[in-house]
């Protein structure tokens, strides 16, 4: 079984990302920039089903800028066994991202595409049902439990009223939550190990995807601030301000 | 403009964020349709067009869409879609399953979890963990988006009477099928709905702990919600988990409980109305989002909390 994972380079999980003071943009120039957390987690769940003896090739795909490759040499160190990546200096959109991984899947017919659930910069949560939808695939998003049977997957998902499993039809989608799995560390000799391992390019030209945004970004404003709070000094005086001057109790 | 709002419900009722979707549909103006998909699904229907300002209800009620396969429902929904201007769900973990899909059916590109509707193309929503406002007009001739549901003051569940049609269109594409679910039962409020929330993090070290906060929350008619922290070490299941990758609650009041502040939890309460932290850590981020700041250790204020209110 060969199992495709996409891997997103993103702004680091820990950088409070602000926009530019002009509203053009947001301000990510200088900032660490990491795997996409969900899709760790993606890259995680596909080596594991590879050391269970369930897959036997993991491949991880990326879109973006040239410096993508890291993501996907991280992902190799993690035990992904090669990587492609679609390189493009534009803006990508969902819509694009899963026509250009659709085109991969026409080329590469995965049994299983794991993706993350949600990029960290966009929050978008897109991508793994659109590409379900282009690849006439089914979904199995937001996974926190993923059991391989023959010809199907199990997935078990965290909806909002508590966890629901579905069973799909392989080939299929499984998009990952945060209690699938815990991502390992990647160690060092398995880093060394990755630069060495087959990294194809390709570009949405040569795949025949048009990735043009159809959403534009007019501009980009920070939230509204929250004004200066104050500290209580115990429970008693907690309780008289909410009674009173907030009146929320 | 003509818009067709997919209902969140459990077929026996309508879920309460259908109607702060209708809000955000009022917000674009134009002829609002519900799109009721499920299976003995009647009564939904029926509380459907008692809400304000719907115009017509369709009811597509058939087996393949009792337990809201996305494969089955999304096709259904970009079917119907075709002939709207604009297609919008609650961000639900349902509506965040379907619509996607059926956007890339009918090649649009989704919005998602807009926060408010600026014009019929224009919406602003939350990117980078709530940290950045975007302001997105779309090109696309349908608009496929999902509505935070804490962004839009509910419609009126009552006092509109539309018209319900049945709709006999049945897609099953037999790929997907439903095994099982484990729903937690609660008889405290939805944590997306109430009008007061009370979470826990890793500071209440176990679940049982928890127990102090169920029974503040009992007094206060409040809904419980948690940190990831507290999800991921198996204190709470994961609807309970609040945040940018969890649910997004605005309260009139919030209290987070031995909570630091991360920002991916900011992301999920910050625009609660009023915000109450307790923490004994004084650095703790989580007091720069906080109305009244308790320093303290939380399991000799909990307690003192529950007899004092
Ligand atoms: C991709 C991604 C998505 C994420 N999504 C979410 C999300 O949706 N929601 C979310 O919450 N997190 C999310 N996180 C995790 C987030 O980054 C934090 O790790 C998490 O919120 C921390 O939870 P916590 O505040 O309970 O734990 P900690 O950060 O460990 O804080 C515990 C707090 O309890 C206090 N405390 C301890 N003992 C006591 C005591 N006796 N009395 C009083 N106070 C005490 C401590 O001072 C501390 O401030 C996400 C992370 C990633 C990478
Ligand atoms: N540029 C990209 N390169 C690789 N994978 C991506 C890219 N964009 C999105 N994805 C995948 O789609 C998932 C969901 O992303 P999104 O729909 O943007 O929230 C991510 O976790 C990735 O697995």
């Amino acid at each position: 079984m060969k199992i495709l994972v996409a891997v997103k380079r993103v702004v680091d999980y820990n950088v409070k990302v602000r926009p530019k003071s002009d509203g053009t943009d947001v301000d990510i120039a200088n900032a660490k920039m990491s795997i996409n957390p969900f899709c760790e987690i993606a890259v995680e769940e596909a080596v594991r089903l590879k050391e269970k003896g369930v897959a036997t090739e993991v491949v991880a795909v990326s879109l973006g800028t040239k410096q993508s490759q890291e993501q996907i040499r991280t992902a190799m160190a993690l035990g992904a066994d090669r990587g492609i990546l679609v390189e493009t200096d534009a803006e990508l959109q969902p819509l694009a991202v899963a026509k250009c991984l659709n085109a991969i899947i026409a080329k590469e017919s995965p049994d299983l595409v794991i993706m993350g659930k949600q990029s960290i910069d966009g929050d978008n949560n897109q991508t793994g049902q659109m590409l379900g939808a282009l690849s006439n695939m089914p979904q199995g998003t937001f996974a926190s439990e993923v059991a391989v049977e023959d010809g199907t997957v199990n997935v078990t998902r965290e909806i909002d009223g508590g966890l629901q499993t579905v069973k799909l039809n392989l080939p299929a989608i499984v998009t990952t939550d945060l209690r699938l799995n815990e991502p390992r560390y990647a160690s060092l000799p398995n880093i060394m190990k990755a630069k060495k391992k087959p990294l194809d390019t390709t570009t949405p030209d040569e795949l025949g995807v048009d990735v043009a945004p159809r959403v534009q970004t007019l501009k980009v404003e920070p939230p509204a601030e929250r004004s200066a709070g104050i500290k209580v000094a115990d429970v008693a005086e907690l309780v008289e301000k909410l009674k009173n001057e907030a009146k929320v109790i | 403009m003509s818009i067709l709002v997919i209902a969140e419900h459990d077929n026996a009722s309508l879920k309460a964020a259908t109607l702060n979707t209708l809000a955000a549909a009022k917000a674009i103006g134009g002829d609002v349709h519900v799109l009721v998909a499920g299976s003995g699904c009647g009564a939904a229907a029926e509380a459907a067009a008692q809400a304000d300002g719907v115009a017509k209800v369709l009811v597509a009620d058939n087996a393949a869409y009792e337990y809201q396969l996305a494969e089955n429902v999304a096709a259904l929904v970009a079917d119907l879609g075709k002939d709207y201007t604009h297609v919008l769900a609650s961000a639900t973990s349902n509506g965040k399953n379907i619509m996607p899909r059926a956007a890339a059916l009918l090649d649009v590109q989704a919005i998602s979890d807009i926060i408010s509707v600026e014009s019929s193309d224009t919406f602003k929503r939350p990117i980078y963990a709530g940290n950045v406002i975007a302001t997105v007009q779309s090109s696309d001739a349908i608009k496929v988006i999902t509505v935070r549901g804490t962004a839009f003051d509910a419609v009126a569940a009552e006092g509109g009477s539309a018209a319900v049609e049945s709709i006999d269109n049945a897609q099953d594409a037999g790929v997907s099928s439903f095994v099982g679910e484990e729903l937690a039962k609660s008889d405290r409020p939805e944590l997306t709905a109430a009008k007061i929330v009370i979470s826990g993090g890793r500071g209440m070290q176990n679940g049982e702990n928890f127990e102090m906060l169920y029974k503040v929350a009992d007094k206060l008619g409040a809904a419980v919600g948690a940190s990831r922290a507290a999800v991921d070490a198996g204190f709470v299941p994961n609807d309970m988990q609040v945040g940018q990758t969890g649910k997004i609650v605005a309260p009139e009041l919030y209290i987070a409980v031995g909570i630091s502040g991360a920002i991916q939890h900011l992301a999920g309460m910050k625009d609660s109305k009023v915000i109450v932290a307790i923490n004994k850590d004084e650095e703790a981020p989580i007091f720069s989002v906080a109305d009244y700041g308790l320093v303290a250790d939380l399991f000799e204020a909990v307690p003192e909390l529950e007899s004092s209110i």
